[in-house]
This record gives C-alpha cells, structure tokens and sequence, in this order.
C-alpha cells in the first residue's frame, strides 16, 4: 500500500527528514514510534503534502505521490489526521464533515454521516454544534470523522491519543480497531507504548529524521534494547 | 414629514448601492485575506460595460435587469483573469505586496478604460420607467430609488444562504480558517479562491451597473469607489457581511441627513464616522479580532545592517548627487530635488511600516501638516525659512502625537484605515478654511530665503537635510529603539512580557516618522513655493505606500531606492507616453511577480544566496 524510500524533507534550511524508508502492507496498522522532535509529524506532513519533500519516493498504491500537492493526494486516497486538533471552530460538527466528504471508492461502500455517529456516538449527539464548543475529545472524534468522510484507503493520524483521558483513548483504540475490520489501512504517531500495543500490528521507530528499527509489536515487545535507546520514557 | 420619510428612503438606497461595492470586497477578503485595492476598478468597469450593453438593449426593465447581470458576468470573467493571472501567484507573498499588485491594476484599468471609452463621462439615456416618481407623504420619490432599497437586503439574503447553504459556502468559510487543512481533506483551494474572487468582482460589476441611471460611467468612480468600500468593510468589520450592511446603513443614513444639516460636513462625514467607530470598536461593529488564516504566509526577513558593499555604494551615490548640479540642467535639478523630498517622505513612512508594523494609507496628512505649517510660519508668523523648517517637523509630530494614541491601539488594515480617515479629515479642513489656507487655491508665494533662492544652493540643502534625516532614523532603527519596535511588531504580547511597553514604542515610532514625514512636507512647500490641499491627497499617501513597498519594506535601503525609482520612473514615462499609468502599472505588476520581497530585499536576498554559494 505504503512505499517510503530515502525521504527527506525541510523546514527552510533545517534538514528534518534525512531519509526515512519504511514500507506498510495494506489492511494493516503501523504505528510510528519515536522523541519529542523525532520526525514523526514531519513524515505525516510529507506524506500528505503539506511539506513538500526535497527528495525521495512515496509510492501510494502504485504511484508515485511525492511533490503532488495535498488536495491531489487526499483525493488519491490517503487521510491525514492533524496532532493539533484542526477542527473548524465556526462550522457545525455536521458541516465539518461536509467538508471532509469525498467519493467513494474501491466499491466498498462510502462514509455517511450516520456510520460515522456509530462508530463516534457523541458527535451524534451534537451534530449541529460549532466546533468551537467541543471538548478537546470530541474535536479529536471530529478531526477523525472528519477525513474518514473522504474515504481513504490509508488513515494517517497524527497522536490521536494526545491528552485524552484514558476512558476516551480507550474509546478510539476501539475505533481504530474496527476501522481496521473495515480495511482501512493506518499509520499512526504514537508515544503512547501501551496504547499502541493495543491497536499497532508493526512498528517503526523514528529518530533524528530516520527509520532506525522496523518490526512487528511482538518483537518490539521482546526487544529490550531498541526501547531503551530510543523510545525511553 | 414627508421630508424627512424621503431623505430616509434616499439613505436606504445609496446604503444598498454602497452595500453592493463593499460586499464584493469583505468576501474576497474574508477568504484569501487579499486587500484588493482593485475592487474599485472592477466596479468601475461594471459601470462602463454596462453602459456598452444597456444602451444597446431596449428599455424594458426586464432587459435593464438582464443586461446588468450579464454585465456583472462579465466583470467576474475579468475578477478570473486577475486572479489567475496575477493574484494566484502572489498568495504567499506580504499582504502589502498583495495591495501593491492590486494598485498596479488599478492604473491598469484606468488607461483601458480610457482608452477603450474614451475620456468622456457616459450617461444612460434614461427610459420612462426609470424616470418615474411615487408619490410618498406628498414627496415625490423616485421609483428606481424604491427599487434599490430592496436590493441591498436581496443581495444580503443570497449571499448568506450561498455561504450557509451549499456546500461551496461551507468549503470557502472552512478556508476563511484553515486553508492548509481543506486542502489536505482533498479540497483544491485554488479553484474555491478563484470563484470566491469572480464572486466578489460580479458583485462589484452589478454595483457600477446599477449605479448608472443615477450618475455616469467615469474614469474617477474607481478611487471613490474603493475608497467608500473601504470605509464601510472596515466600519462594519472586516470579512463580515451583515456588517457590511450594518455600516452601509449607517453611514448612508447619516450622509442622506449630515447633507441636510451640515452641508460642509458631507466630504469628510463618512471619515469622521470611520474614525470615531474605529476608535471606539477596534474591529469594526460586527468584526472580530483577525486571526491568521493557517497556511497563509506572513512572516517578515530579519534585518540587518547593510554590508560594507552596499555602503560604498551609497557613498558613491551621494558623492554623484553632491556634483550632479554642476552638470544638469535645470528641469533635472527641480526633478532632483522633488526625489530627495520623496526619499525623505517614504523612509518616514518605512519606521512606521517597516519596524513599526504599521502600514498607513494616509501619510500623506504629515507631509501636509509640515508643508502648510512651514507656509503658516513664513506667510502668518512671518517667519525665516529656517525656523520654517523646524516648524515644520514639530507642527506634523504634535499632530502625530495627539492623534497616534488612537492609532497604535489598532492593526493592519483597521489602523491603515483610521490613518486615512485622519489625513482625510486634515484634508477637508485645509479645503474649506478658506479665509485661512486658501482652500483650493492653496497658499502662494512660499519662497526660499534669499541665500537659498539659488535653484543649486536649495538642492544642496535639502540633499543635506533629506540624507541626514534619512541616516539618523536609520540610526535610530539599528538602535535598540530600533530593534524593541521590531519585537512589539514581530509579537506585542511577548514584547509585553520582557518590559516593553508596546503601545509608546509604537506611538514614538509614529511620531518620529509624522515629524520626519512634516519636514520633507515643509521643503516640498519651499520648492514648489506654495502648498495645496493635493499634498494631503490619498493620491499622494498612496505614492507614499508604493515607493516603500516597491523599494521593500524590510530595510532602509527600500524606501530610497523605491523613492528614487518611482519618481524617476513617473517623470520619465510622463516625458515619453501618454498611456504612463499602463506603463507604471505593469511595471509594477511585473516588478512584484519578479520581486516578491521589494527590489532592495529581493536583491539582497539573491546576493546574500550568491555569496553563500
Ligand atoms: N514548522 C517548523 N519549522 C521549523 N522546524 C520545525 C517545524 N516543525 C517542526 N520542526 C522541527 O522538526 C523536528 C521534527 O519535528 P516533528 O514535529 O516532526 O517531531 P515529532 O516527532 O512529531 O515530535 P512530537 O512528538 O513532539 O510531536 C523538530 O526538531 C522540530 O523542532
Ligand atoms: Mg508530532
């Protein structure tokens, strides 16, 4: 599904990405482990476009997205999920939905409104809210909901588990869970361990711009070393 | 009675003609945060394309009401031009810049106009319908007024349930927060601005439209326009559309009786009232305070001192334009001497713009202040010219001083606005005291001293002055002064946070930069020998503003090398071509394409670049 190979990217003259390569299978759940500063959200943005890479290859289910602009590749099939939470404070929770909607595609059947109130029950309780007045949860279900209206076949979320209390982490480990039932492919920023156990079936671990360890949980689980030196808490 | 229901209907009109300009406006701001300075032409251009197809209709009012829409329909494939071709490129650049691109198209619009209408005002030869009076509490009220009223409010309907209604409404007030993230949601922003934009210019192209069977299609109903657009967004708040009426409303109300009460009132009314709402509600009456739109570039060079490079060659300069007398003639030398004073005019207006944040639309009311004030001083007080020319400077920063507490508590394009609202005020007084300044007949007879009566001992003089001034504010912006204005302009509240106290860093910046400004003023007056209300004209604050933004706004080297370009440039184009504001305005157009930064920082930039390499 997911093809990263030697990707850099920057911020004006500082060298953030310096060649991050790793690989994602369809249908599968990735989770992006690594420090504060680490390169985790600056691969999410290179991903998605909004920092455009210098070098390197993304290759999206056969295609070579890098350096297409964002609305191109959000509509090539790749959801990104903001770390800040990037609601629009002045539209309903039903508008903002709106915004996010897009065409089905594969012949699976698109997002609705209503599927998505299933999966996130309080949002429908407040569908004609401004996203203004929600707690930061909801606007973190919101941001979700939001790009899943799009129908991506891979979900990038970005530290979705940032400052929710813990009943509400557990809320969206279910959601990501049945998002995968639904063959959604996920790549996720995390440095939650625990919650990224829950929902994570690879990882890879970033540090100063690079992949330096990609495995299953299982074998990070086992692998005392790669934790310590570089996702020590 | 009937009287007063009349004059209250009137009001209601014109709020809706001033409606229709300025909705286009605050939309097109609202979304892409663009000033554009060239809404005004638009409307123009409405008006003279609906003249084009309305006088060749019939005079139905099914053909009247069709032919303006098609008219509003072609001045949004116009918007769609401007924006593509221009516009587009220039999204990320400063939002002065923007306003400087736009300016070019206005000078643009108006030789085209010219030359595709010609020089003279065109007037709709009126059918029945259009002429017919109802009579209301035995007043006769005009029939197309009636209609008017109801199309403001029509208009506000529409737009509202386009925006709330429809999916493109709630793309486009998504974007009016966060660009970068409707475009990650697979939203092609550029085509949301590009509609947003021929929706905007449509609605101004209607408003020229329906302005002609009370007035005429002429070249001067573009700054007008613009500048009553202006005044109503920012009065009523900017980017909001209820506002807009609101202000259209109020101030259309109060000029259908201010007319009645108070005629000398009239040219300064809508001013007054944009100051005192300003004032009063920093944002507007139905404005908020604006945020940043994410995605949306903003961020200014660091500046530093020149290298050692540039200095020589501002030695050089100065060395060539200390000889220059000796071997030009004397039409050069009065040419000359008009550049060192507008060198001087616009790095006053740099300390305010530049490292003060704070652009202003109405400099042109310190130049002004020190030219009537040096008039005031040799003619009233009987005065030498040296005491002249230091009235002159402290007359324009008393002003400053005393209006600028108002001022420095606003931002952007609210305090670019209330500065024009002030120079226009300042204005109006110098046109209507006749019995003091002569009104338009300005004041005669301003003449150097004897000793400097020499066309080469003047330029000398004010070259001395003009260079001097110019390096001691350079001075003063490299000093910590300098260098504390610049963090309460980078961020006043973290400016606040280590001490500083950011509203009279702002205040002394302003009067500095009024004094400076009064004294290129009062060598103007002495030049010329007379001074005129056009000094504080916002054609000359507007002169002010693309000089600096031409040269660049980021360091002192901007403003003069913009000074002495724009003049030199203006008086050569004047020499050689009658279409001189098609040439200036693509000049200017081209020059923001090649020189996103300004000439000077473009330049530095590339040397800087070339230097690393
Ligand atoms: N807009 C920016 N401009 C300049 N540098 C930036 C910018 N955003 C991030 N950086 C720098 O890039 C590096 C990587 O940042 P990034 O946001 O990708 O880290 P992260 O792994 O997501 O960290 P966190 O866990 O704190 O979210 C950091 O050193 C950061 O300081
Ligand atoms: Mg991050």
């Amino acid at each position: 599904m997911l093809n990263v190979d030697d990707l850099h990217s920057y911020y004006g003259r500082a060298h953030i990405l310096q060649g991050a390569s790793f690989a994602l299978p369809a249908g599968e759940v990735m989770v992006l482990l690594g420090r504060n500063g680490a390169g985790k959200s600056t691969t999410m943005k290179s991903l998605i476009g909004i920092v455009r890479p210098a070098r390197g290859r993304i290759d999206f289910a056969g295609v070579d997205i890098a350096g297409w602009e964002p609305h191109r590749i959000a509509r090539a099939g790749l959801g990104y999920v903001p770390e800040e939470r990037r609601v629009f404070t002045d539209l309903t929770v039903l508008e903002n939905l709106e915004v996010g909607r897009q065409p089905a595609r594969d012949g699976r059947p698109a997002w609705t409104e209503e599927r998505l109130f299933a999966l996130f029950p309080n949002l429908g309780r407040m569908r004609t809210r401004a996203g203004g007045r929600m707690s930061g949860g909801e606007q973190q279900m919101l941001t979700i909901a939001r790009t899943l209206m799009g129908n991506p076949r891979l979900l990038l979320l970005d530290e979705p588990s940032e400052g929710l209390a813990p009943v509400i982490v557990e809320e969206m480990a279910g959601a990501i869970l049945a998002l995968k039932q639904e063959g959604v492919t996920v790549l996720l920023a995390e440095q939650n361990l625990h919650f990224a156990a829950r929902v994570a079936d690879r990882a890879a671990v970033i540090e100063k711009g690079r992949i330096v360890w990609t495995g299953t949980m299982a074998a990070l689980h086992a692998d005392e070393a790669v934790r310590t030196a570089y996702l020590a808490v | 009675m009937g009287f007063v229901l009349v004059q209250f209907l009137t009001g209601l009109a014109s709020a809706s003609s001033l409606f229709l300009v300025a909705a286009g406006l605050t939309v097109i701001f609202g979304v892409t945060r663009v000033v554009n300075f060239a809404h005004g032409s638009l409307y123009m251009l409405g008006a003279y394309l609906g003249w084009t197809i309305l006088s060749r209709l019939p005079g139905g009012p099914a053909w009247f009401a069709g032919g303006v829409v098609l008219a509003g329909l072609g001045i949004a494939a116009v918007g769609v031009l401007i924006e593509v071709l221009l516009l587009q490129r220039i999204y990320k650049a400063p939002e002065l810049l923007q306003l400087l691109a736009t300016f070019g198209v206005v000078l643009v619009v108006q030789d085209l106009v010219l030359k595709l209408w010609g020089p003279n005002d065109l007037t709709l030869s009126r059918p029945p319908w259009m002429r017919s009076f109802v009579q209301i509490a035995g007043e006769r009220m005009p029939f197309y007024d009636l209609l008017m009223i109801g199309i403001g409010p029509l208009v506000l309907l529409a737009l509202w349930l386009l925006f709330t209604r429809t999916r493109w409404g709630t793309l486009v007030r998504a974007a009016t927060q966060d660009r970068e993230m409707v475009a990650a949601l697979g939203v092609d922003q550029r085509l949301l601005f590009t509609t947003v934009f021929a929706l905007g210019a449509g609605l101004a192209g209607i408003g020229g439209a329906l302005a002609l069977p009370d007035g005429s299609a002429n070249g001067q109903m573009d700054l007008t326009a613009i500048t009553d657009a202006f005044v109503v967004v920012v009065v009523g708040g900017l980017g909001s559309l209820p506002g807009a009426y609101l202000a259209s409303l109020l101030i259309a109300l109060l000029q259908a009786f201010g007319i009645v009460l108070l005629p000398k009132i009239t040219l300064v009314l809508v001013f007054v009232v944009m100051a005192v709402v300003l004032v009063v509600r920093p944002n507007g009456l139905l404005g908020r305070k604006l945020t940043l739109a994410r995605g949306e570039a903003n961020t200014l060079a660091l500046v530093r001192p020149a290298e050692p490079a540039l200095r020589w060659l501002g030695v050089a300069a100065l060395l060539l334009a200390v000889w220059a007398p000796w071997f030009v003639g004397p039409f050069a030398l009065s040419v000359m001497t008009e550049m060192l004073v507008a060198m001087l005019f616009a790095a006053s207006l740099h300390v305010m713009m530049g490292p003060g944040g704070m652009p202003s639309f109405g400099h042109a009311a310190w130049f002004g202040l020190g030219a009537y004030g040096a008039a005031f001083a040799v003619k009233g007080l009987a005065l030498s010219m040296p005491a002249a020319l230091v009235v002159a400077p402290f007359g324009a920063a008393l002003a400053a001083l005393v209006f600028g507490g108002f001022v420095v508590r606003l931002s952007g394009v609210y305090l670019a606005m209330l500065t024009l609202a002030f120079a226009q005020i300042v204005w109006a007084v110098m046109f209507q005291a006749v019995s003091v300044t002569g009104g338009d007949n300005g004041i005669l007879g301003v003449w150097p001293a004897g000793w400097a009566s020499n066309p080469r001992v003047f330029y000398w003089l004010t070259l001395a002055i003009c260079v001097a001034c110019v390096l001691v504010l350079r001075r003063a912006l490299y000093a910590p002064f300098g260098y504390a204005l610049r963090a309460t302009r980078d961020s006043a509240l973290r400016a606040e946070a280590i001490g500083l106290n950011a509203g009279s860093l702002r205040l002394v910046a302003l009067v500095i930069a009024g004094a400076a400004a009064g004294l290129a003023g009062g060598l103007a007056a002495f030049s010329k020998g007379s001074v005129f209300p056009t000094y504080i004209s916002i054609d000359r604050s507007v002169d002010a503003l693309v000089m600096v933004l031409l040269g660049g706004v980021q360091s002192m080297a901007g403003p003069v090398v913009g000074a002495l370009a724009y003049t030199g440039l203006f008086d050569m184009l004047l020499m050689v071509t009658d279409l001189w504001r098609l040439v200036l305005g693509l000049s200017i157009i081209a020059l923001v394409l090649v020189f996103p930064q300004g000439i000077a920082g473009t330049t530095y930039r590339l040397w800087l670049r070339g230097r690393e390499a």
